[in-house]
């Protein structure tokens, strides 16, 4: 049984466009006909160019917007309907915006959403402390929010929408903004919560490393619908079945000449990126070739970055 | 209730944290006062009629004006926190809480006009007392009288605010109604002049409206212009009011979420 199970949604909104005096205004179709089923404990990608229509998805999950038309249930409950009783199982973060007081020191905001979401003292402190210590935040908890950097500060937020244990956590953009640094410790710790504590995980980001950290289904959304729902391999497969060959020479040797759904992607010094259809050009075959015409110190085959695929994949669609 | 009574606590206890503007607030308010007073007191010397109110009655209604003024919702911006959160969207996190949205912007609105009156009552009550003619109520019945007037004024005064919050949903800016319901507050609260000054063609009316509990009400009872025995009447006429407002601001609560946007994220 589906945790999230959304059938038909579809929420509009009216944007202003000026006019002088009679007011015009556009309808703009934010979600068109969203139907998706998460079970308990997936972690899943959530992804698409602004405007496509992933946060208005999120916000009626958690609550807080009402649909136009369309069915949600969220363990059991609609959300919209039963907010309260809904909110109080799930964590919300989005990066966007802090959920933390101000001007109050971190563990302050703590104690208030303990009072918040009345969760009992013992069970409190424990949580806190895992989480304190998970995090590495408890070196500025006594610090008003203020003036926490922002990798500290997103390292709060994820405290803070855990600390009532939920069941399942809504992630608009948590890594936006944040250093290398940061993202490996939010990313790290996401990925050991849903592994560890089958904390359900929806995660919309607009960094494809998130997605190929943790993610092992993506729902690829645009123009208000889902226009791919499977595991990150089905959408590179579907999008393109092209390798890339990375080499590394001695000097700098002519080029090899193209040929045979080849292509040189870059050259940057003495490494060399190719582009290859390994059902045209099988990898064996390409590289002993390769090695003929110029000295080879190293190579190593990857797929294309995520990104590629993903702008190819909209670039693709009407 | 719990959670409720933790969010006014916090937030009393930050705004207590803006002392340089309380004392600030108390000097402007020390200044003002003391004009209001001297100009009141040309007008009745320079007339011949007998005024409604005694002129120590009026001297003292003006010094608590000026002492409870952050209590008035003069201010045309009840709730700057929710307005910012309009503004830039941070209001999706106060329904991703369990908490009832209605009573959390009530608590906060009663904070926000709680905490600065504390602030800036004390000064005005020492220095008002000790120098510039104020007045104790005349009977402890009057005292014990006004108390439950004050935190009837209180309610009232956090369910009106929180009204206009709510009108938040709908214009986002709110300076339109910014604009317009401070100075009719003002007015008719008796913030500007006692009501007992006012036309006695236009008391029937004034007397019916919500804001005579807001400030008038409560200091009439203090400077002894009205008994202590019409306390309850006045409790009543505050409790009928703010109830009116509970319910309006909730039912256009339930109606502004249904139409809530989020944008940008």
């Amino acid at each position: 049984m589906p945790q999230i199970i959304v059938a038909n949604l579809v929420k509009h909104f009216t944007v202003a466009e000026g006019g002088f005096l009679r007011r015009q205004s556009r309808t703009v179709k934010a979600l068109d006909g969203i139907s998706l089923a998460i079970e308990p404990g997936e972690v899943v990608g959530y992804i698409g160019p602004n405007g496509a229509g992933k946060s208005t998805t999120v916000k009626i999950l958690s609550g807080i917007l009402v649909p136009d038309s369309g069915t949600v249930t969220v363990s059991g409950r609609i959300p919209w309907r039963e907010r309260q009783a809904h909110v109080a199982r799930i964590g919300v973060v989005f990066g966007q915006r802090s959920q933390l007081w101000w001007d109050l020191p971190v563990a302050e905001s703590f104690m208030l959403l303990r009072e918040i979401y009345a969760v009992p003292e013992k069970q409190h402190a424990e949580t806190q402390a895992e989480l304190v210590e998970k995090l590495d935040i408890g070196s500025f908890l006594t610090t008003p929010v203020r003036q926490l950097s922002l990798g500290q500060r997103m390292r709060c937020e994820l405290a803070a929408s855990l600390l009532h244990r939920p069941e399942i956590l809504f992630l608009d953009e948590p890594t936006i903004g944040l250093d290398a640094i940061s993202k490996l410790a939010v990313r790290e710790f996401i990925g050991r919560l849903a592994r560890e504590q089958g904390v359900t995980v929806l995660l919309t980001t607009h960094d494809m490393d998130d997605i190929e950290a943790l993610c092992s289904r993506v729902l690829v959304i645009g123009g208000g619908k889902i226009l791919l729902d499977g595991p990150l391999e089905a959408l590179r497969q579907q999008v393109t079945k092209e390798r890339w060959l990375v080499i590394e020479t001695h000097g700098q040797p002519p080029l090899p000449p193209p040929g045979g759904g080849v292509e040189i992607l870059k050259v940057e010094g003495e490494r060399i990126t190719l582009r290859f259809d390994p059902e045209k050009t099988p990898v064996a075959e390409l590289i002993a070739q390769l090695s003929k015409s110029i000295p080879i110190r190293d190579l190593f085959v990857q797929n294309p970055p995520i990104e590629e695929i993903i702008a190819r994949f909209y670039g693709t669609r009407p | 209730m719990r959670a409720y009574t933790a969010i006014f606590i916090a937030r009393l206890k930050m705004l207590l944290q803006y002392r340089a503007a309380a004392w600030a607030g108390a000097g402007t308010q020390l200044f003002f006062g003391a004009a209001l007073v001297a100009m009141r007191q040309a007008f009745y010397h320079s007339g011949h009629a007998i005024p409604p109110l005694p002129e120590a009655q009026m001297v003292t209604y003006s010094w608590l004006t000026q002492a409870f003024f952050a209590l008035s919702p003069f201010t045309a911006n009840p709730d700057p926190e929710v307005r910012a959160m309009m503004r830039d969207g941070t209001v999706a996190y106060e329904l991703a809480r369990p908490l009832d949205l209605y009573t959390l912007w009530f608590t906060r609105n009663a904070a926000n006009r709680v905490a600065p009156t504390i602030l800036r009552s004390l000064p005005i009550f020492v220095i008002g007392m000790a120098f510039l003619g104020m007045q104790p109520p005349p009977s402890l019945a009057a005292f014990f009288a006004f108390l439950p007037a004050l935190a009837g004024a209180v309610g009232l005064v956090a369910a009106w605010c929180t009204l206009i919050t709510i009108s938040l949903l709908w214009t986002i800016s709110g300076d339109g109604i910014a604009r317009i319901t401070p100075g009719l507050v003002a007015v008719l609260s008796g913030q500007i002049l006692p009501l007992a000054l006012m036309p006695d063609s236009l008391k029937p009316l004034l007397n019916f409206l919500p804001f005579t509990g807001m400030v008038d009400a409560p200091f009439s009872l203090w400077v002894g212009s009205r008994d202590a025995s019409e306390l309850s009447g006045i409790l009543l006429h505050q409790l009928a009011w703010t109830m009116f407002f509970v319910l309006i601001g909730r039912l256009l609560l339930a109606k502004g979420l249904r139409r809530l946007v989020v944008h940008g994220g």
